[in-house]
């Protein structure tokens, strides 16, 4: 007996100490965001001052990339338990059409740049949506493995569908934004036809016979880490995934990998707040705002991942690497180097379009 | 004891009819019976079978449209869509209404939504058309049949109010056949657009893939039980934790394992290559397809075939088998006319059990299954937690469910489900 | 166990047979992997019927023979390929010394009833190695697991350094950041409140219930039985999604009617959803215990003036604890390991360490989860033992037991 003793003794003081280990936790927001080296950047720039400043205890959430779908059921269900989300501009578009996320007012609700500017116009056009408030610029592009690419390495988008100069398998991800225009584009139609072609039935049946054509031969990725991960191993020769991811595996691991910049696509990243909050949270969440998307933090995040600021003011501050010590600007997907040729992502057409060509994509992928 | 002398009914110690005190004895028992089961009985039936019947319930319940659209549905019930002719100016005027309302209160994307499911387009057109109605005014813009095609010209689309009369009834058979690649139409059940037709598919995957997996089980779960159940205790019970310790180990660590294992550059190749089996540039594709799935959940399952084939043969005597060459049957013919008959009931506890388990699996395929080898209930997880289709969720589980509860129904019947020991 | 056949010495063909086959076989591998298969097989079959008939004709002496077995051919597998041909080579000595002395003796047949044919005993051993090829493929991944955890590299591949044994290869920081990570610590700590909470909740009400159903003439029973097994069998994924609507209802009422703390309520769901997941274990493996439960001894104790709760934390308690505890166990590693209703009915204060496992298998590259997965392993081994312990004792008991 005297095991279930013990066993009974320990579960009490396991209840006692969970209870009462709940009841100081009173004072904390959670963060919704992407996961990995992203979150890690966030956390050094923003979360750990903001938590020495305020006394706030964050707690991470690595779920954006089911944001939409969660804050939908939450919504429904009554009960959102998220405070402030980081979701892309196109996702933060439809969420602010569904009024899932609060309307955001940047001049009186933001800080003020360094130099004093008004946030409206620090931000600039960056602001595409009355509920998003950017925080940086990235691009999804491609990465390669220098071993394993023989000896003229990939240097046009189309080379990612050409699998006799390139064969091996390549890993893109498991939805339709980018690998559609991607598709389009290497099969011959101009870069600003692209989104007027993808909005008809039959350009989405182009894009995805294009794609078909490489289908065997793609491994899917859902989660940032895919792509990183299989480069590494060699699975994949070739992979799209966020330019931050490959600078990590790049210059932090050393792993033989370069970029193919060609046609990377920009896209913005930001904070959401969901609609719906307790005054008392709402108010926690705006101050994390305030204090994260102030010049000085934008910068100070540029200093973990090579992702460019949102707001002007931020740029002239950006530096080396915190811990690597190399200069950033090279690395950043806006440099003029890495953007000869870049794709101009419609976000409008991608809040719009989503769900219909969601719907095709996964089927066509489940054939 | 007393003596009985008296005739009459016998009585009990205290005198009433021995009948009448033994039916109390028992009613009781029965009451005592009840009053220990009843708090978990109704806690389960509380906070587990009445969520999974809310859940369910979807898949049939379709009010959204008649909530977020409801002048138009009264309206557009008269409009006859197979004629091929717009409906008149009134349906557009009570739409717009509608949306006026559905506007403003952020309900219109979401109608979109649902609409979506059943015709791509839709949600992109409320989306769209919504920025434009907002600024509409019910008192000065009509008429808005002109307006509404000015704005989009799917409006003008016999189609679009074709798929909104079809998708205004409150309680809709609309799930279920798209669960079944048919769709609702105007004109009544139709096959499903070749496009979107993927489910059946999917459910014969699933169905084979659980068949092969519970094959896999039983070949390689036999000889491990009964090596088991005829060792002497001691070594078996040391071997049985080589069989218990996979079973303990994280589900999703053992699936990263077996990425680690199967991948091109992975264990299992490296060494193949290494020993020169197979060529570098030749390496076996075993990941990202129905083989991954297939090892992957055989490994994962295993246990739960093993340990109700344990429990089964070592009930079954070995001097059965003795006796059986003892009278001059072969090592083949006792072990088939004999042994193997007796531990039926375990190999089919092990398969119903492997069966109904991998038919719900989910995460395993999803990491190690690649676009080829995911199962039914990958789909109806990306339509809870990407899509938010949960009426399609709801009623593709609702089929699967029905499915688990007739194999439950033959375990029950087979080996009673008191008869399950786990380890 | 006892010999059961007196063992004598077996002719040498028969030994040149057999190690000369398992020579053939292992060297058939190295022979493909340094370029000509055939070679190999031939020269390893040559080296260990060499071997034997040096140690059986020549040497006489078991020890030194194996002894020289195992240290020659290590030696040569460190000459040919460093520290990993060294292992190779010793395992491979060690199995063809003990081997050749094995079937020389005629040790093989020892265990063996005499009557068996030699068909028969090849069968038997040739059995042997299929279950241990299944227990092999049972194990493995577990395996491998292990040494990866302390890759010095962020991602879940072997490097060459690791290969070549190398301690450059080799780290512990996967273990340091789990304990130094406060992630990692909370949903550790999250998970060792809420599986104990869930598992006594499901305990207590399934033993309770359990002891119920197995009285004789309770009504409906079969119908109970399936509403009590049926978290088990309902799909994962539907089940997490019905209890996310009703466990959102649920700690709203809580929060706003009762008045209680936000984070209470979220321990509170979950530990009641995974109550709820851990239960059929409860009541399957009690139930199972009661079958064989003599009811006599109820009624001896009830004759001799105890009451109901006395007989049954005296009398059944003690002998049905086995079962008890088989059960807790597996509601305590369902709750543990079980990472899809919490991702639905949990927010992220409530985060379990599965659900920081797969956050970290899908966001981050990190062995981290790998040297999670390590201690883990630890712990159910140390489960499992305590498990085999009290299954000795209980049979100690049941000795004891009047039957």
């Amino acid at each position: 007996m005297k095991f279930t003793k013990t066993l009974m003794a320990t579960t009490a003081l396991t209840m006692v100490a969970g209870v009462s280990g709940a009841a100081d936790m009173a004072d904390e927001m959670t963060i919704v965001s992407w996961g990995g080296a992203y979150s890690k950047s966030q956390l050094k720039a923003y979360h750990e001052p903001y938590a020495e400043k305020s006394g706030v205890n964050i707690i991470n959430d690595d779920s954006s990339a089911e944001a939409v779908a969660k804050l939908r059921a939450m919504n429904e269900a009554g009960n959102v338990t998220w405070d402030v989300v980081d979701v892309v501009a196109a996702d933060a578009m439809r969420l602010c059409d569904e009024g899932l996320a609060m309307e955001i007012d940047a001049d009186t609700q933001l800080a003020d740049g360094d130099n004093g500017m008004k946030a409206s116009e620090d931000f600039g056009e960056l602001l595409v949506s009355d509920c998003f408030i950017p925080q940086i610029v990235y691009s999804t592009t491609f990465g390669y493995r220098t071993d394993l690419v023989g000896d003229t390495p990939p240097s046009k988008i189309c080379d990612v569908f050409d699998l006799e100069a390139y064969p091996g398998k390549r890993s893109l991800e498991k939805r339709p934004i980018n690998n559609m225009e991607w598709a389009l584009l290497c099969d011959g139609v101009a870069k600003e036809d692209v989104y007027e072609v993808l909005a008809t039935p039959e350009g989405q049946d182009k894009a995805l016979a294009k794609l078909d054509t490489i289908k065997d031969s793609v491994v899917w990725w859902s989660a940032g880490a895919d792509t990183p991960q299989l480069l590494a191993d060699g699975e994949v020769i070739m992979g799209s995934t966020y330019n931050g991811r490959l600078f990590s595996v790049i210059e932090e691991q050393k792993q033989p990998v370069a970029m193919l910049w060609d046609a990377q696509v920009f896209d913005l990243d930001g904070w959401i707040i969901p609609a719906g909050l307790s005054d008392e949270r709402k108010a926690r969440a705006l101050d994390y705002i305030m204090f994260a998307t102030d010049t000085q933090r934008l910068a100070d995040q540029a200093k973990y991942i090579a992702y460019g600021p949102a707001r002007k003011s931020s740029a002239p501050l950006v530096s080396k690497h915190a811990d690597l010590g190399i200069d950033m600007a090279p690395h950043m997907p806006t440099d003029p180097d890495n953007a000869k040729n870049t794709f101009l992502y419609n976000y409008e057409f991608w809040a719009d379009y989503r769900d219909d060509i969601d719907a095709k994509f996964q089927a066509w992928l489940a054939k | 004891m007393s003596e009985t002398t008296h005739t009459g009914p016998v009585l009990a110690a205290d005198g009433t009819p021995l009948k009448k005190s033994l039916a109390r004895a028992l009613r009781v028992e029965k009451m005592r019976a009840l009053l220990m089961i009843a708090p978990l009985l109704l806690f389960v039936m509380f906070s587990f079978i009445w969520p999974i019947g809310e859940m369910l319930f979807r898949s049939v319940d379709n009010r959204e449209v008649g909530e977020v659209l409801p002048k138009t549905v009264a309206v557009l019930k008269d409009w006859d869509g197979t004629s091929g002719e717009l409906p008149d100016e009134t349906v557009y005027q009570a739409f717009t209404a509608d949306m006026l309302v559905a506007i403003d209160a952020k309900q219109h994307t979401k109608l979109g939504r649902r609409l979506n499911f059943e015709k791509t387009g839709i949600s992109s057109l409320f989306r769209k058309s919504g920025r434009k109605i907002k600024k509409l005014d019910l008192e000065t813009d009509g008429p808005f049949k002109e307006a509404l095609i000015k704005i989009d010209k799917k409006w003008g689309d016999v189609e679009t109010w074709k798929a909104i009369q079809t998708h205004s009834v409150n309680y809709t058979n609309g799930y279920y056949l798209n669960a079944i690649d048919m769709q609702r139409t105007p004109e009544g059940v139709a096959v499903q657009s070749e496009s979107k037709r993927i489910m059946m598919t999917l459910f014969k995957r699933t169905l084979w893939m659980s068949l092969v997996i519970t094959g896999m089980c039983v070949l390689l779960g036999y000889p491990v039980a009964w090596i088991l159940a005829n060792l002497p205790a001691r070594s078996a019970n040391l071997l049985m934790i080589l069989v218990l310790l996979p079973f303990w180990t994280s589900l999703l660590v053992r699936t990263s394992a077996w990425k680690v294992m199967l991948q091109q550059q992975g264990v299992i190749n490296e060494v193949l290559v290494w020993l020169g089996l197979v060529a570098t540039d030749d390496r076996l594709v075993i990941i990202n397809n129905a083989t991954g799935t297939v090892i992957a959940m055989t490994h994962i399952l295993l246990p739960f075939m093993i340990l109700p084939m344990y429990s089964v043969m070592q009930t079954i005597q070995p001097t059965y088998l003795r006796a059986a060459k003892s009278l001059g049957a072969t090592n083949w013919t006792a072990f088939w006319r004999v042994y193997f008959p007796q531990s039926i009931p375990g190999i089919g506890a092990g398969s119903i059990l492997v069966f109904i388990l991998s038919i719900g699996y989910y995460i395993t395929p999803e990491i190690v299954g690649g676009a080829k080898g995911v199962f039914i209930s990958n789909r109806i997880a990306y339509h809870i937690s990407i899509s938010g289709n949960w009426g399609l969720a709801a009623a593709l589980g609702a089929i699967l469910l029905a499915a688990v509860l007739v194999l439950y129904w033959a375990y029950d019947k087979i080996v009673g489900i008191d008869n399950v020991k786990l380890g | 166990m006892a010999a059961l056949t007196p063992i004598s010495r077996k002719p040498f063909w028969l030994v040149a047979l057999v190690v000369g086959l398992f020579g053939a076989f292992i060297g058939l591998f190295v022979g493909t992997a340094n370029g000509s298969g055939p070679i190999g097989a031939i020269c390893g079959a040559a080296l260990l019927v060499g071997l034997a008939f040096l140690y059986i004709n020549v040497l006489k002496d078991e020890r030194a023979g194996r002894g020289i077995t195992f240290a020659g051919l290590g030696i040569a597998g460190f000459a040919g390929a460093g520290i990993p041909g060294a292992v190779l080579g010793a395992i491979f000595g060690a199995v063809g010394g003990w081997m050749i002395y094995w079937i020389y003796e005629g040790r093989y047949r020892s265990y063996l009833p005499p009557y068996l044919t030699a068909g028969q005993v090849l069968w038997h051993y040739a059995f042997r190695v299929i279950c241990g090829a299944i227990f092999i493929f049972l194990i493995t991944p577990i395996l491998v697991v292990m040494p990866l955890s302390f890759n010095a590299e962020n991602f879940f591949t072997f490097t060459p350094e690791m290969l070549r044994f190398d301690p450059e290869g080799y780290s512990l920081k996967h273990y340091r950041d789990f304990f130094s990570n406060n992630e990692w610590q909370r949903s550790f700590k999250n998970s060792l409140i809420i599986a104990p909470i869930a598992t006594v909740i499901s305990v207590s009400l399934g033993t309770m219930a359990a002891i119920g159903l197995s009285q004789s003439h309770v009504p409906a029973r079969r119908a109970i039985m399936a509403i009590l097994i049926s978290p088990m069998i309902v799909p994962l994924i539907i089940s997490a999604t019905g209890m996310f609507f009703f466990y959102s209802q649920f700690g709203n009422w809580m929060e706003s009617t009762l008045g209680l703390d936000k984070n209470l309520v979220g321990y509170i769901k979950v530990i009641l959803a995974h109550a709820v997941l851990g239960i059929p274990f409860v009541i399957i493996t009690v139930t199972a215990t009661l079958v064989g439960f003599d009811r006599s001894l109820t009624r001896a104790a009830a004759n001799m003036g105890a009451d109901p709760i006395t007989t049954f934390f005296r009398v059944q308690m003690p002998l049905i604890l086995p079962g008890v505890i088989s059960g807790g166990l597996f509601a305590f590693i369902t709750s543990f390991d079980e990472v899809v209703v919490v991702l639905f009915v949990g927010s992220a204060s409530q985060k379990t360490l599965p659900w920081q496992m797969f956050t970290g298998l899908r966001e981050q590259i990190s062995p981290t989860i790998l040297a999670v997965a390590t201690i883990l392993v630890f712990i159910s081994i140390c489960l499992l033992t305590t498990l085999e312990m009290l299954r000795r004792r209980s049979e100690r008991l049941r000795g004891m037991s009047p039957s």
